[in-house]
């Protein structure tokens, strides 16, 4: 018998027989992990909302043979309340979760890198300061950098000549040059390419001054890009409310 | 693994929610210890519920008939519908006697990584309900999880021009337990909820 501590973020949860629900978790230290959360579903369970999707919480999970139990949880931050309090936001977090679980291959294999940004990625969400579809594509591409699928938005992904480029390749990696440029290459809007860029380095000002259609352009190549990098496609994609 | 037919049985109760292989395994020995009376008794009453029962048209409850018994009684007030996610929260609010008025039955909530959009839920038999004008007000029942007031915020916003008084149930402690066990939403909501002592 053995129990650990860590703190995580709820990714999902399942139900379990009559009152119980499976909790899946992104760990600080400990990766992605899956422990059952005994009596949650019942109203007066000791967990109350502490196990629901997008809590930050403290945790100690009991190591069982097959499936962990949390046996105390903290709140550290509760996001799901300013998340599901507005549409858009609340389909915009969900695929950061899914996302999250995704790019998190192995259970227990430790992820930090991920884990950090999705708290900051929730955390600017919950905050409302800009637009969910924004805070989701800046994650999206931070995320797949973490992974190993940094895009590029400036030289050129295959012969890595200095940029602007005027082409967009997604199984290439990003922007390519008029001379690398593989058949099925996309051309986007200058202004696209700079929002993408901004998206991926943090930078508020130009990501918030972008206008609709460039948007649009830019989470159609953020789509594109995540999914290919993604065996399957994820369920909650196409639900995303963008305004 | 068991033989043909015990094992077929075994792996047929395993698909039921909640029953796991070891539970299959011990309603299945249950099953074939019992009288053989019993055992018929529950295979008429299976096929009856399958032939018999079906889906309210209007509201979505489970009914015996076209419309369930709540849809079709006079003495229900028509201004009110009260939307939950399913027919068990039907049965739980009628056990508390305080609702006079109809439901709105969707069959489930908004869960994007699920796959469930408002498509898959039974929203537009809502927004053509309440296109009759009887109806005055719209209670959101929908689960105080996350999921639930998910849901509850999207019908909201999209009953938002027809004007109609739209509530939500309370949220908050549970009756019976002790403040310092509460969680911070909970908690919260329950501050949000606050009423009026009139003494
Ligand atoms: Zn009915």
């Amino acid at each position: 018998m053995s129990l650990y501590r860590d703190e995580g973020v709820v990714l999902r949860t399942q139900k379990l027989g009559e009152a119980d629900r499976i909790i899946t978790l992104l760990t600080r230290s400990h990766g992605r992990v899956r422990a059952v959360g005994k009596g949650v579903r019942r109203t007066r369970s000791k967990f109350g909302a502490r196990l629901e999707p997008f809590t930050h919480v403290d945790l100690q999970i009991y190591e069982g043979r097959s499936l962990d139990v949390v046996q105390q949880a903290e709140t550290l931050a509760s996001y799901g309340d300013r998340i599901a309090d507005d549409y858009g936001r609340y389909t915009s977090g969900t695929v950061m979760l899914e996302t999250a679980e995704r790019l998190t291959a192995e259970e227990r294999e430790p992820a930090t890198q991920q884990f950090l940004l999705l708290v900051g990625g929730l955390r600017t969400l919950a905050e409302a300061a800009h637009a969910p579809g924004l805070v989701l594509d800046a994650f999206l591409l931070r995320s797949l950098a973490v992974a190993g699928y940094a895009a590029s938005f400036d030289d050129c992904a295959v012969c890595a000549r200095p940029g602007p480029h005027p082409f967009f390749n997604v199984p290439a990696g990003g922007a390519v040059c008029g001379t690398c440029r593989p058949s099925g290459s996309v051309s986007p809007a200058r202004s696209t390419l700079d929002l993408l860029a901004a998206l991926l380095t943090g930078d508020w000002v130009v990501a918030d001054a972008s206008d609709p259609r460039t948007r649009r352009e830019g989470n159609g190549l953020v789509a594109a890009y995540l999914q290919w990098h993604l065996e399957r496609g994820l369920r909650s994609l196409p639900m995303v409310e963008r305004t | 693994m068991y033989e043909g037919v015990v094992q077929d049985l075994i792996d047929e109760l395993g698909r039921l929610p909640g029953v796991g292989p070891k539970s299959a395994q011990r309603i299945a020995f249950h099953l074939l210890a019992a009288d053989p009376v019993d055992v018929r008794r529950l295979v008429h009453v299976l096929t009856e519920v399958k032939d018999k029962v079906r889906f309210c048209k209007t509201c979505g409850n489970v009914a015996e008939q076209e419309e369930c018994r709540i849809c079709r009684d006079p003495r229900r007030d028509r201004s009110v519908i009260c939307v939950v996610e399913e027919s068990k929260d039907v049965v739980a609010i009628e056990k508390t006697r305080e609702f006079r008025g109809r439901y709105h039955v969707l069959g489930g909530a908004i869960s994007p990584i699920e796959g469930i959009g408002p498509d898959d839920l039974r929203v537009r038999e809502l927004m053509t309900r309440l296109a009759d004008d009887e109806v005055t007000e719209l209670i959101l029942a929908t689960d105080p999880n996350l999921e639930g007031e998910a849901t509850a915020t999207y019908l909201a916003r999209l009953v938002k021009p027809m004007g109609l008084r739209v509530t939500r149930l309370a949220s908050g402690l549970p009756v019976g337990g002790d403040l310092e066990y509460a969680d911070e939403v909970t908690l919260g909501r329950a501050f949000e909820g606050r009423r009026l002592i009139d003494v």
